[in-house]
């Protein structure tokens, strides 16, 4: 389902690393990611709740703490506030911490030591301390997992000044940015579309599920290697429209294209902030309309930032206006997840209007 | 390093292990387990700093015979012993079933209490049945103790047509207002602070109502908890918080939530708030320690911290796989032994049970389970139609609806359409 360009991305990517690669899922390449860097740069440290021996309820830190001792990958107590609190604090010290957060629905009592400490320590100080953290944390829907392991609270961090935003859409990506985001100086969440841990899910609930062992991107280099931050990807190249998405996203759209057969172009942003403005720009320039595409809830989301952008910069090249399809503005519910998830009859729906004249 | 630091000794991190692990022979003889009856019991009216001591105790009504021995035990009659009993074998069968209807796949989640029902149920028994519960999501002992139709209950959890929570929240997370329990939160200890303004407006009205609150010991990390007991002290908030120590956090044990420093009792002691630690699998203990806490809120003494000392027999949910991260030995080997076995002992000891009668009660419960299963599923099960209307999934986002969900629900609708399947969406 990967395009030309994307694959040839791949290729030109890898080219630059040497050493073999292997067949990854989302979860491996996470782990493989981490396991990477602690190997590197002894100052990496993980934390988390049941991420030390257990290694992680979705076992991304599986064998990390065997490997590397329980005074870098450790357990820690159930508070959200703490965990993000006491990484700051080892940041401070000059450690690298990864924390993770069991789930992005349990991001919010940690909201205060992300958006008031991590995210402005560097300004306040003058750059004398900086929070160097990678928050990773699973987010997105399409598991049944109910209000409270479904969310996807990402644009309520893409409001606060001073944080990055960054979200896989495959396992050679969540590798190669992960390590990135790591190695970054600034506060980084990583939020990683759970729904596509085990394979590229299309939307189409009611199919078998694909795993990622036949897509290209599941081939991942087992070595180090970096995807640079606010660099977008574009998945598909096209002339009709311009699709901006990201997780889980990336699949369903490429996936109604393909169905619809429209000449779409997909781009994959993989960072929110700071964004590629670049990539958007010349896309839409060139389509003539633009499409948003995410999961999250749609009032003031990510997608209207988008938008906003579209409109400022590209207004004149533009013939129909830009288009959002996202989540409802509802909790996310537990019985009626598919008629909440914006799959493809969402997205078609959408295509039609943009494409009507 | 600099020069003049170097003679100093290393500083070293600790970080908890907990003593077994998967594969590891058990023995829990390091677990202080003091004698049944040894606890004094203080009147209710003495302050908090007179018994400071009863936060590192343990308070046991029944003894290793099933004799009910010492100031603590309740004296009830045996009658509603029988009754304890009952409400523990149901929620068991219960737990049997629901966990096994996820299994066959007609539900996505459950989460048992196995070896933890005296907690709720003991607690239920002792509350007065308008005081407001605020549980965590592992009390459905309360709702069955207080005559909840199980029916009602499975429909929840298969989020069915029969489902008053309109299959919006995830199995098990249930709210029954007419059964003084408040909707659960998926996420940790927010209902602890919520406890304390229930009881801290009961206490405003002039009303003679209190609340209690459930947390298991490794939510106690969350700040929440902290909130809620400053609040609850200054205040003296008409509260009883409950702590489940069931040792284990999914896969984290009690010491990452503070376990190798001290008790979860003992937390009360800092707040200079009443502190209970109980035999949490003796439910006369448990029934004897709550009725002392509500008489201390009823009398405006302010809240009372129970630890209930536990084990979780079971994984965390279904989700979970023990295996992987513990002993698989801890259950059996746990000292303070199955609480339905206890009180049925001490029933049989009494002369007031026996192995005849207990086997056909378990055996009325199971039919009494089959049959509001037979009952629920006639609503439906997860995933095969039969849930609820689709348009129910934009109702009581508010009171009144905004343009913008009407709007967003005719999308919905024009999508079903378009699908060309509709309202036939699984
Ligand atoms: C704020 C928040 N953080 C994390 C979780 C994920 N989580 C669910 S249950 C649980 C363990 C709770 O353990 P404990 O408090 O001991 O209760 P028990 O499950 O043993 O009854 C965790 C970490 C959550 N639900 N909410
Ligand atoms: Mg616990």
């Amino acid at each position: 389902m990967v395009s030309e360009v994307q694959a040839q991305a791949l290729e030109g990517e890898a080219a630059e690393q040497s050493g073999a690669t292997t067949r990854m899922n989302m979860i491996q390449a996470i782990n493989s990611a981490l396991d990477v860097v602690m190997d590197r740069d002894a100052t990496v440290t993980v934390m988390g709740e049941d991420v030390g021996y257990f290694g992680g309820v979705f076992r991304a830190t599986a064998g990390l703490q065997a490997k590397y001792g329980k005074t870098r990958v450790f357990d820690t107590p159930i508070s959200e506030i703490g965990i993000v609190g006491v990484a700051v604090g080892m940041g401070a010290y000059g450690l690298r911490p990864v924390p993770e957060i069991q789930f992005a629905d349990y991001i919010y009592p940690a909201l205060d030591q992300l958006v008031s400490e991590a995210a402005r320590l560097r300004y306040r100080s003058a750059g004398e301390f900086t929070a160097p953290i990678t928050v990773r944390s699973p987010f997105g829907g399409g598991i049944f997992g109910g209000q409270t392991h479904s969310q996807s609270p990402e644009g309520i961090f893409t409001h606060v000044s001073g944080i990055k935003t960054v979200t896989p859409s495959t396992p050679y990506d969540a590798k190669g940015l992960l390590i990135a985001a790591i190695e970054d100086n600034d506060p980084v969440l990583f939020f990683e579309p759970k729904r596509i841990y085990n394979g590229p899910f299309n939307g189409h609930w009611d199919r078998p599920a694909e795993n990622w062992s036949r897509h290209p991107a599941g081939e991942v280099p087992t070595g180090y290697y970096r995807i640079e931050l606010g660099k977008a990807n574009v998945v598909r190249a096209g002339e009709a429209v311009t699709i901006l998405a990201y997780g889980t996203m990336v699949h369903v759209a490429l996936q109604t294209v393909a169905d619809m057969g429209v000449d779409a172009e997909v781009i994959d942003l993989r960072t929110l902030v700071p964004l590629d403005i670049e990539t958007i720009e010349a896309s839409v320039r060139k389509t003539g309309r633009c499409m948003v595409v995410h999961e999250a809830t749609r009032t003031g989301g990510f997608g209207a930032e988008l938008a906003a952008l579209v409109q400022e910069r590209c207004f004149y090249h533009l013939e129909a206006p830009v288009e959002r399809v996202t989540g409802f503005d509802t909790p996310y519910p537990h019985s009626l997840e598919w008629a909440y998830f914006p799959g493809p009859v969402r997205i078609g729906q959408a295509l039609k209007k943009i494409l009507k004249d | 390093m600099p020069g003049d630091r170097t003679n100093l000794p290393r500083l070293a991190l600790h970080v908890p292990e907990p003593q077994f692990r998967p594969g590891d022979a058990v023995d829990f003889a390091g677990v202080e387990i003091p004698a049944a009856g040894a606890a004094r019991r203080p009147d209710t009216a003495e302050a908090a700093g007179e018994f400071r001591d009863l936060a590192y105790t343990l308070v046991r009504v029944l003894d290793e015979n099933g004799r009910a021995t010492g100031p603590w035990d309740p004296k009830l009659s045996p009658e509603t012993l029988r009754r304890m009993l009952r409400s523990m074998a149901l929620t068991r069968a219960f737990d049997e079933r629901m966990f096994r209807a996820q299994r066959q796949g007609k539900t996505s989640f459950y989460m048992k209490c196995t070896g933890e029902e005296a907690v709720a149920i003991g607690a239920a028994f002792a509350l007065d049945r308008d005081d407001m519960c605020f549980p965590s999501y592992r009390q459905q002992g309360l709702l069955i103790a207080r005559d909840c139709p199980l029916v009602d209950m499975m429909n929840q959890i298969y989020s069915n047509t029969g489902d008053k929570l309109q299959g919006k929240q995830l199995p098990i997370m249930y709210s029954e207002k007419r059964f003084g329990f408040f909707s659960i939160s998926g996420n940790l200890t927010t209902q602890y602070p919520q406890a304390v303004g229930w009881a801290m407006a009961s206490a405003a009205q002039a009303d003679t109502r209190i609340a209690a609150t459930w947390c298991g010991e490794g939510s106690t990390a969350e700040g929440d908890f902290h909130s809620a007991l400053t609040f609850a002290t200054v205040y003296r908030a008409p509260v009883i918080f409950n702590v489940v120590n069931n040792q284990w956090a999914i896969s984290s044990f009690s010491g990452f939530a503070g376990a190798e420093a001290t008790t979860f009792a003992a937390r009360a002691v800092g707040y200079g708030m009443a502190g209970l630690r109980v035999d949490g699998n003796d439910i006369l203990a448990v029934y004897a320690a709550t009725a002392w806490a509500a008489e201390r809120a009823r009398t405006n003494q302010g809240p009372t911290l129970i630890e209930h000392f536990t084990y979780r027999v079971e994984g965390h949910s279904t989700s979970d796989d023990p295996s992987q991260y513990r002993s698989a030995g801890e259950p059996t080997a746990w000292p303070l032994g199955d609480p339905i076995q206890r009180l049925k002992d001490h029933l049989i000891g009494m002369g007031e049970w026996d192995e005849e009668r207990h086997a056909a009660m378990d055996r009325e419960l199971a039919e009494q389970v089959r049959a509001a299963q037979k009952a629920a599923e006639g609503n439906g099960i997860l995933g095969h139609g039969l849930h609820q209307p689709l348009d129910t999934l934009f109702d009581g986002v508010f009171e009144e609806m905004p343009w913008h969900l009407r709007e967003q629900r005719q999308m919905m609708l024009d999508e079903e359409t378009a699908s060309g399947r509709p309202w036939d969406r699984k």
